[in-house]
């Protein structure tokens, strides 16, 4: 097992690097002038090339690129330009919002979801089921920000029920329901795709574990119902869901920062939408990389799931 | 039985087809239903509510009656002319990055697939592509291109190629070990003429109706790219634009958001039904090829 965790990381880094040098391209090869925009609108050509000598933007691509990559691998991702601030200090201050903005969503999705696909797959044709295939159609086809704008309207504008935008940290247990209160609109509206999309899945491999001989033989030696259907069926579906719940962290992260611009939440999300529309290099090629390995992390995670919920799988 | 008309009888299909034949008309038929230039300003009304019936000042000193079918915008646009005219955007991206996509992957799918040389170097680049987050992607493309509505196009449709490629590889390795095309190369036939004659017609029903689901993601796409100020110039009238522009007025006008979205939402869920309608009835496989 430890031979095949080796093998895998190994084969994560061209994957990383690869990633890297798109992202060290794409941003190089623009047309905006970084320095141009820290220096102002009343600059003279000698600020000019004295900001670009300090970030180091004077020095061939391939010089930069080494220069970053060789501080990435120390852990140093750079200064922003506008902030005055490390990026790793930067995405450490807004990693809080986006993870409990991401795993609640996570969470409340597969709390929904694994009943609903259990039970759809269990009375097939009924009006459960039916009610989810409508679902997962309308769930794939609205987009994030248009349930949350439907959300904010009835709950926070015209019931007042729950604040309408912001992020409140949690330091302690005082802080869980404003945190909370925050968080319930954000994670309705990017759960409802995750909804869709496990329950499906889990309503395909729980039919298809009910066909099994040992379910049969489970009924047969009179077990109930329930236990029938989630010590048997649902436990042998466990491996398709939890790879669609690593396939689905990369549309996970594209929602979490158009959710993040919708609820105000001063997460990743949003750092990233600033970054772009400042043109701050050093931040955007910090946040796609942390994007870019947290997704490769993930699914290595993943994988290694199957060992836990398959015990036939051996590596 | 003809395609077409296996097609038409099957629901989904005929129902995302309606829509969409309907919404092209609107679309091409944009200035002759009531509506005035989606640009124009005109700030002796800004903020009106739905289905007023105003005077509309055209520039030239030219007013015409008007009725503000969706109301108007904070800068006294007319909401229900930006919406319709925003129809022709998402068209044209549905359908130029779907286009771009299937062309692009095609290729790079049968040089991957017939050419063992490429094979690695052209999957661990798609692998590398598959590790961004498809809207990220598109935002620093964006940034990097500038926003056009040509690079936007591209920005949208480069996160899409890698699925395209993954099929058309995996179909070419496939149809390389079936007879007709082992006995074609044994005749010494060329290779350009094996890809022609014996592996396109049969990877395009597969390649149609990926490329339909293409469609509908680059609708959501732009959309979103848009809608965070990242996609197009917020002069050109797109359905992300409009609520981007409502939404930091959202809680008092609620309808500048809502309304685009009550023409994104069937968009995008009739060219999904398109695809799913075409899959069931010309690919009856591809589920179970893609999961």
């Amino acid at each position: 097992m430890l031979k095949y965790l080796v093998q895998r990381l190994v084969a994560a880094v061209p994957v990383l690097l690869m990633v890297a040098v798109l992202v060290f391209l794409i941003l190089q090869l623009s047309p905006g002038d970084p320095a141009a925009i820290i220096a102002g609108d009343n600059a003279t050509d000698k600020d000019l090339a004295q900001i670009r000598q300090s970030l180091g933007l004077d020095r061939s691509l391939v010089a930069q690129f080494g220069i970053w990559a060789g501080n990435v691998l120390q852990g140093d991702l750079g200064y922003s330009f506008f902030q005055r601030k490390s990026v790793t200090e930067l995405i450490f201050q807004r990693i809080e919002p986006t993870l409990s903005l991401a795993l609640g969503t996570l969470a409340l999705a597969l709390i929904v979801a694994l009943p609903l696909g259990t039970i759809a797959a269990w009375r097939m044709g009924g009006w459960l089921d039916r009610a989810l295939t409508c679902f997962s159609v309308a769930g794939f086809a609205i987009p994030v920000f248009v349930v949350g704008y439907i959300l904010i309207y009835f709950f926070s504008v015209r019931f007042e029920l729950l604040p309408i935008q912001g992020y409140h940290r949690l330091n302690g247990w005082a802080d869980l329901w404003p945190w909370a209160s925050r968080l319930i609109l954000p994670w309705l509206a990017l759960g409802m795709v995750y909804v869709a999309l496990i329950a499906r899945i889990t309503r395909a491999s729980v039919s298809e574990a009910l066909t099994e001989d040992y379910v049969r033989t489970a009924r047969a030696k009179g077990l109930g119902e329930s236990v029938v259907l989630i010590r048997h069926a649902l436990a042998n579906a466990a491996v398709p869901i939890v790879t669609i719940v690593g396939i689905g962290v990369a549309s996970l992260i594209s929602g979490v920062v158009v959710t993040e611009t919708v609820f105000a939440i001063p997460g990743l999300g949003s750092l990233t939408v600033d970054a772009v529309l400042n043109r701050d290099f050093p931040v955007i090629q910090g946040l796609v990389l942390f994007f870019g390995v947290s997704y490769v992390a993930i699914n290595l995670i993943v994988d290694l799931s199957y060992l836990f919920f398959d015990p036939r799988i051996r590596y | 039985m003809s395609t077409f008309r296996r097609l038409w009888r099957n629901l989904t299909f005929r129902f995302g087809m309606i829509f969409l034949v309907m919404l092209t008309c609107v679309a091409l038929a944009a200035p002759f239903l009531g509506t005035v230039d989606p640009a124009v300003l005109d700030y002796s009304l800004i903020n009106r509510p739905a289905g007023e019936r105003v005077d509309f000042a055209l520039p030239g000193g030219v007013t015409v009656p008007h009725t503000l079918w969706m109301g108007s915008d904070a800068y006294g646009r007319d909401i229900y002319s930006r919406v319709i005219y925003g129809a022709r955007i998402s068209l044209l991206v549905a359908f130029f990055v779907a286009s771009v996509a299937v062309i692009v992957g095609v290729i790079l799918g049968v040089l991957a697939g017939f050419f063992r040389g490429l094979d690695s170097l052209i999957m661990r680049t798609m692998d590398a592509l598959m590790a961004f987050p498809s809207i990220l992607l598109a935002i620093a493309l964006v940034a990097a291109l500038g926003a056009t509505l040509w690079t936007v196009i591209v920005a949208v449709a480069v996160p899409e190629i890698p699925r395209v490629v993954r099929l058309v590889r995996s179909m070419v390795l496939s149809l390389r070990e079936e007879p007709f095309v082992e006995a074609a190369i044994a005749l010494a036939t060329p290779t350009s003429t094996i890809l022609r004659k014996h592996v396109m017609p049969n990877a395009m029903a597969p390649l149609i109706v990926q490329g339909t689901f293409i469609a509908a993601s680059a609708v959501l796409t732009e959309a979103a790219l848009s809608f965070l100020g990242l996609g197009l110039p917020a002069d050109i009238p797109t359905w992300g634009n409009i609520m981007a522009e409502g939404r930091v007025q959202f809680s008092q006008y609620p309808g500048n958001v809502l309304f685009p979205a009550l023409f994104l939402v069937p968009t995008i869920l009739a060219i999904n039904l398109l695809g799913d309608g075409m899959r069931d009835v010309l690919d009856p496989k591809f589920s179970k090829r893609t999961a």
